[in-house]
């Protein structure tokens, strides 16, 4: 079986737009600020996370297909073509052997709104340029059209945990050698009608957007590398089999890590959500990263940032093994673990 | 675990369908809806779930829902808070299941293609947090019960099984594509997989693809040369997939094998196809090279054709390539002719069509076709047709690009 290797990651979050910030803002352990977002026709506005404006206008917005997307498609773009880290447009077996895994749980809602709105308005004049946007499968569509590439291209629609899910996705595409790289990218966007729906469950619950990526491969190069070493069963909740239940069985697939491990898990300071995987993972004795504290909730691109966080940690040397633990909303528990591979000798 | 894979030291197993459930605007079930498409029934009306008054097109194929559902687990409660869409998921699922004769378990993967999932319930979301912005009646009910997790969680339920679940939103490719995925999972370890797709009719994506014009005013004619676009339908196909191994050690009945699945993307345009169909030729192409077959080997062809004239020209021109000299003799038709598309429920309900016909020993026609596409190199069938025919390949392109091709082989 061959080796699955990370070769980069790419984030875009309240923290910024780069790994760089997602890992700054959680080294720094601090919630970042929270900000006000209008609801019609309720004189409280939602409270939320909002991904700052880039730096600078990112060059592929100029691209035919990204000018008019919503940031969903910005989000998911940015954050994957940091992980791939090649210039656009890829050439050649880059193009051709590049696989692409999408996924998002809330997904273009900000055009879908838009589009239905003005169709109660009257359908007779609702926008053609809007609805093709509001499709779920738009923003790896569009990312595919960047790239330049015309391989595999799945969009997975789920709760949180089905980032992870299109972790092994992406791998199991590897292993067989249908692609020879493969991006997993999970996005959001914030709307104020998913944050009063998020709001109607958890009020304590911060409403968030943006971006995670992931860039796999099937061989580390004899190189230096993080590697994917397991993600457990994606176990689905049932009327038998409650959050807290799954939690632990997704814990128990993993077995007991290594003393000097990071736990990238999906904590938000909310103690109702937080006390089922806090009693899955209650025998942890290593450090934690909950970017989920930091961030907001941010549905599958919360569960990317973890494994971005995770990447980041190997990578960068702190950690020789990390593991994420994502208790999804409401379909699934799931984990997995990633760890440093040394060179060949 | 999800990785590593258990893998099949004897390389990939044979993979067959043990259980197919079905329901269109022809009707719920195998039995009525393979007389429909073999006769080439049709099931369009005047849209009545919203208001199409201001809209230009005003046909669809509506399911007549029956006044009764397979609840199984389900409490009434839940029944009652369920969108159309995933009513329509659970009667095909339930179907599907009871065929099989498969008994619950923990570890049956659940894979689903859908494009709106419960897009009538977030329908009525938006209108009551506009309307009503101070009332959270029912809000939280819709927003659990929307989410195509949620529809798959029900199915599961009802049916006294769990597994991992897996969600394909490619489109109107999505259908197809869950089937290959399930496919693939067989192929790499999984002993059973339930998979198919589903789809309600909505008010934004019927507005939707009206705003595109894609929707015909007349009549949707795939493969006619004064096509003018396609009609929406609504439905779910769901297949209980098993390894030849595993039907055989039970001694299921086996409806039908599958052997080849080809998955591209065409980057040429969000909602348009390549003129040339390089992607649809490519996704043949690599079914075909899996399953081991020619396309001389191939005797049916279940088309995506809509009805649109940017999709028929382009598939015409890929299959045309693809068949070279066989296209001459190679029968082709569009059931969507019969119950419109059912975008990401159309690939599993012509999988579904394509069981039924090499079963059957009979090809579905495109009953609305009058005068033939000059693109079209092959034979395009008008008329029911028996035939007896080993290989049956059936198209699924949707937006975005996402291309999907299965291929079917009689079960003898």
């Amino acid at each position: 079986m061959s080796r699955i290797c990370i070769r980069g990651a790419g984030a875009v979050s309240p923290a910024g737009w780069g790994v760089g910030a997602l890992c700054d803002a959680l080294a720094q352990n601090r919630s970042l600020p929270v900000s006000h977002l209008p609801c019609p026709g309720r004189a409280q506005p939602l409270r939320v996370r909002r991904v700052p404006p880039p730096p600078n206008r990112p060059t592929f917005a100029a691209h035919p297909r990204l000018r008019r997307t919503s940031p969903i498609g910005q989000y998911a773009t940015a954050a994957a073509l940091e992980a791939l880290g090649s210039p656009v447009p890829l050439t050649g077996t880059a193009a051709s052997g590049l696989g692409i895994v999408y996924c998002a749980m809330a997904g273009c809602v900000n055009f879908s709104r838009r589009f239905y709105d003005e169709t109660l308005k009257n359908p007779a004049t609702a926008s053609p340029v809007i609805f093709p946007e509001t499709v779920f499968n738009a923003p790896a569509s569009h990312l595919g059209a960047l790239l330049g590439t015309s391989g595999i291209n799945y969009t997975l629609v789920g709760d949180p945990g089905t980032f992870l899910q299109g972790v092994a996705l992406a791998a199991d595409w590897l292993t067989i050698g249908r692609v020879k790289g493969c991006l997993v990218v999970g996005a959001e966007e914030l709307d104020w009608l998913v944050a009063g729906a998020l709001e109607l469950f958890d009020p304590d619950s911060v409403a968030s957007e943006g971006a995670g990526a992931l860039y796999l491969t099937a061989d580390c190069d004899g190189s230096d590398c993080v590697e994917l070493k397991a993600i457990t069963n994606a176990y689905s909740f049932t009327s038998s089999r409650e959050r807290a239940i799954a939690a632990r069985k997704a814990r128990a697939d993993l077995g007991t890590g290594s003393p000097d491990a990071l736990l990238c898990d999906g904590l938000q300071a909310v103690r109702r959500l937080d006390e089922p995987e806090l009693a899955a993972w209650q025998d942890w004795n290593g450090k934690r990263l909950s970017p989920k504290t930091i961030c907001g909730e941010a549905f599958v691109a919360s569960a990317a940032w973890q494994c971005v966080s995770a990447f980041e940690a190997i990578s960068s040397q702190h950690h020789n093994t990390a593991t994420v633990s994502i208790l999804g909303i409401n379909q699934q528990a799931i984990a997995a673990r990633f760890e440093r591979t040394e060179p060949a000798r | 675990m999800l990785f590593p894979f258990a893998s099949h030291t004897n390389g990939p197993p044979r993979i067959v369908v043990t259980g197919a459930g079905i329901i269109t605007a022809l009707g719920a079930g195998w039995t009525i809806n393979a007389e429909g498409f073999r006769t080439g029934r049709r099931a369009l009306r005047r849209v009545t779930l919203f208001d199409v008054e201001s809209q230009r097109a005003k046909m669809a194929a509506e399911v007549d829902l029956p006044n009764s559902l397979p609840t199984g687990g389900l409490s009434q409660r839940t029944i009652g808070r369920m969108d159309r869409a995933a009513k329509l998921l659970l009667l095909a699922g339930h179907e599907a299941w009871q065929q099989s004769g498969w008994l619950p378990d923990e570890n049956t993967p659940l894979v689903l293609g859908t494009t709106g999932g419960g897009m009538r319930l977030g329908e009525a979301l938006y209108r009551q947090a506009i309307s009503s912005p101070s009332s959270n009646c029912s809000q939280a009910s819709r927003v659990v019960h929307y989410q195509p997790q949620r529809q798959a969680m029900d199915l599961m339920e009802a049916l006294g099984f769990s597994g991992p679940i897996s969600i394909i939103a490619n489109a109107c490719a999505s259908g197809a594509n869950a089937i290959g995925h399930a496919w693939e999972l067989l192929r790499r370890g999984h002993a059973r997989v339930f998979a198919g797709g589903y789809e309600g009719l909505s008010q934004l994506i019927f507005s939707g693809f009206d705003s595109l014009q894609a929707l015909s005013t007349t009549e949707c004619r795939p493969f006619d040369a004064n096509r003018d676009g396609l009609a929406l339908g609504e439905g779910a196909a769901m297949l209980a997939l098993e390894t030849l191994v595993s039907a055989q050690a039970r001694n299921a009945n086996i409806l039908g094998e599958i052997v080849g699945y080809g998955a591209t993307t065409d980057v040429h345009h969000l909602t348009q196809p390549h003129p040339q169909g390089d992607a649809a030729f490519a996704a043949m192409d690599a079914a075909c090279r899996i399953a081991g077959i020619s396309p001389e080997m191939v005797g049916y062809i279940n088309a995506h054709g809509t009805g649109t004239p940017l999709n028929d020209s382009s598939e015409a021109m890929a299959i045309n390539r693809w068949a070279g000299a066989r296209a001459k003799t190679l029968p082709v038709s569009s059931t969507k002719s019969s119950v419109g598309h059912l975008l990401g429920a159309a690939g599993a309900v012509e999988t579904v069509i394509c069981l039924m016909s090499l079963s059957g020993r009979w090809l579905p026609p495109t009953p609305t076709l009058q005068t033939l596409e000059p693109a079209c190199a092959f034979p395009v069938l008008r008329e029911p047709m028996d035939a007896k025919v080993e290989y049956a390949l059936t198209n699924s392109f949707g937006f975005g690009g996402a291309n999907a091709t299965l291929i079917l082989r009689r079960w003898s």
